[in-house]
């Protein structure tokens, strides 16, 4: 088949074929340039998370899903989200057993310390994406920030590596890549985000206990959501504005 | 030359000695700080578009759906109804670009359907899990359950 033809055939196939907002976006997702993306206005967005714990099977598609997405290092300790398993004696709740064997990247096997007649949950974990962020507070040059949507970012040509932020994020979200020695955490996908996407890790979560909310969209499920369940933040003393939100959410997670 | 400035040259020294600091303190500055640092908050602006920037790798569900239709229609009021196509065909963000030589993975159903289906403490109660070792022997669990409608007629 000669070029032309084949190239004609190929754009009028792709033009036909994909519809919606979806193929709007779809080329410059692809092609990664977002000046030529259709507008988006950050400050009509206010983006975080809704976990819901009661739905969460522990099969670990988002961690894996998150580091195919995002390029994230597959060892020990390089997670941008990962599973924790909670076992909790009934008679002694402050004191639960927490396993998380390689983040749940490959699913759970069963505990290798069983306590007889407890409560088993799976939480998965992220970067709250908190509306007052200890660990920008703490960046001396900048290089991590609230977006005006409402999503912590890293810029990691400014980042000087020196783990401040690390030790201020009080969810323990943030890693050191070794590959570049600059900070990484859960960007939010925020080039999903950003084009009408929903992010990888709520793509791939078989059961959708996870799901991307905008605070600012009226016509957005997770206010009726809110309403109606008991929803709450990880460690709400500290006052982080953090943006994941737990359903069924047990006193024992730390 | 020396005594131009009178009993005031001492002062006008370290007064030489402030401006050229502070020039290139001034320098320094604007060599280091991007012109487009401080226009929303403490940081670069242009750091939003670099995160926009990343491709995606995977496309998303109502982009699968665009052209395999026809399995959307099978899921219809099945278990796996809400199963997002790329939860067990991995991301096809380059398929769905028109780059056909990637092909979805395949699929292996006595890992795949495993890795959600065993059954373990901490899953909820109502979510279908079996114990390998005595359901289904050693078949292909698509041998019994269509994975695009599981329940078994």
């Amino acid at each position: 088949m000669d070029d032309a033809r084949r190239s004609f055939l190929l754009n009028t196939g792709k033009f036909i074929v994909l519809t919606g907002a979806a193929s709007l976006a779809w080329e410059y997702v692809v092609q990664g340039a977002p000046a030529d993306a259709p507008n988006y206005t950050a400050t009509d967005h206010w983006w975080g998370m809704l976990i819901d714990i009661d739905k969460c099977i522990g099969c670990g598609n988002c961690v894996r899903a998150c580091k195919a997405e995002n390029d994230v290092l597959n060892e020990p300790g390089a997670f941008r989200t990962w599973v924790e398993r909670y076992q909790v004696d009934p008679d002694d709740p402050e004191h639960p057993v927490v396993d998380s064997p390689n983040g749940g990247y490959d699913g759970f096997p069963p505990p290798a310390r069983a306590i007889e007649g407890a409560k088993v949950f799976f939480v998965p974990k992220m970067c709250n994406h908190c509306a007052h962020s200890p660990c920008v507070q703490v960046c001396p040059v900048g290089a991590t920030f609230e977006s005006p949507d409402g999503v912590v970012l890293v810029d990691k040509t400014r980042c000087l590596g020196c783990r401040y932020c690390v030790q201020a994020c009080p969810y323990g979200c943030r890693y050191i890549d070794p590959r570049t020695h600059t900070v990484d955490k859960c960007s939010l996908c925020y080039h999903r985000i950003t084009k009408g996407l929903t992010t990888a890790c709520c793509e791939a979560c078989p059961t959708g206990a996870r799901q991307l909310f905008d605070l600012k969209n009226p016509k957005d499920p997770v206010h009726e959501f809110l309403r109606t369940h008991r929803v709450h933040v990880l460690k709400p003393q500290l006052a982080t504005g953090a943006k994941a939100f737990y359903n069924g959410l047990d006193g024992a997670v730390r | 030359m020396a005594n131009r400035f009178g009993h005031y040259t001492h002062i006008v020294r370290m007064a030489g000695l402030f401006a050229a600091g502070l020039i290139v303190f001034l320098f320094i500055r604007w060599a280091l700080i991007p012109a487009d640092f401080g226009v929303y908050g403490f940081y670069r602006a242009g750091a939003l578009d670099d995160a926009r920037a990343r491709p995606a790798s995977y496309v998303g569900e109502s982009t699968c759906l665009d052209c395999h239709g026809q399995i959307g229609d099978e899921r219809q009021g099945s278990k796996h109804a809400q199963v997002h196509c790329e939860a067990c065909h991995g991301p096809l963000a380059r398929h769905a670009s028109g780059d056909f030589e990637v092909k979805p993975r395949a699929l292996n159903p006595r890992t795949l359907c495993l890795t959600c289906h065993t059954a373990m403490p901490g899953k909820p109660k109502d979510f279908p899990q079996i114990d390998p070792a005595d359901h289904g022997g050693d078949g292909a669990c698509t041998e019994c359950h269509k994975p695009h409608h599981p329940t078994i007629d």
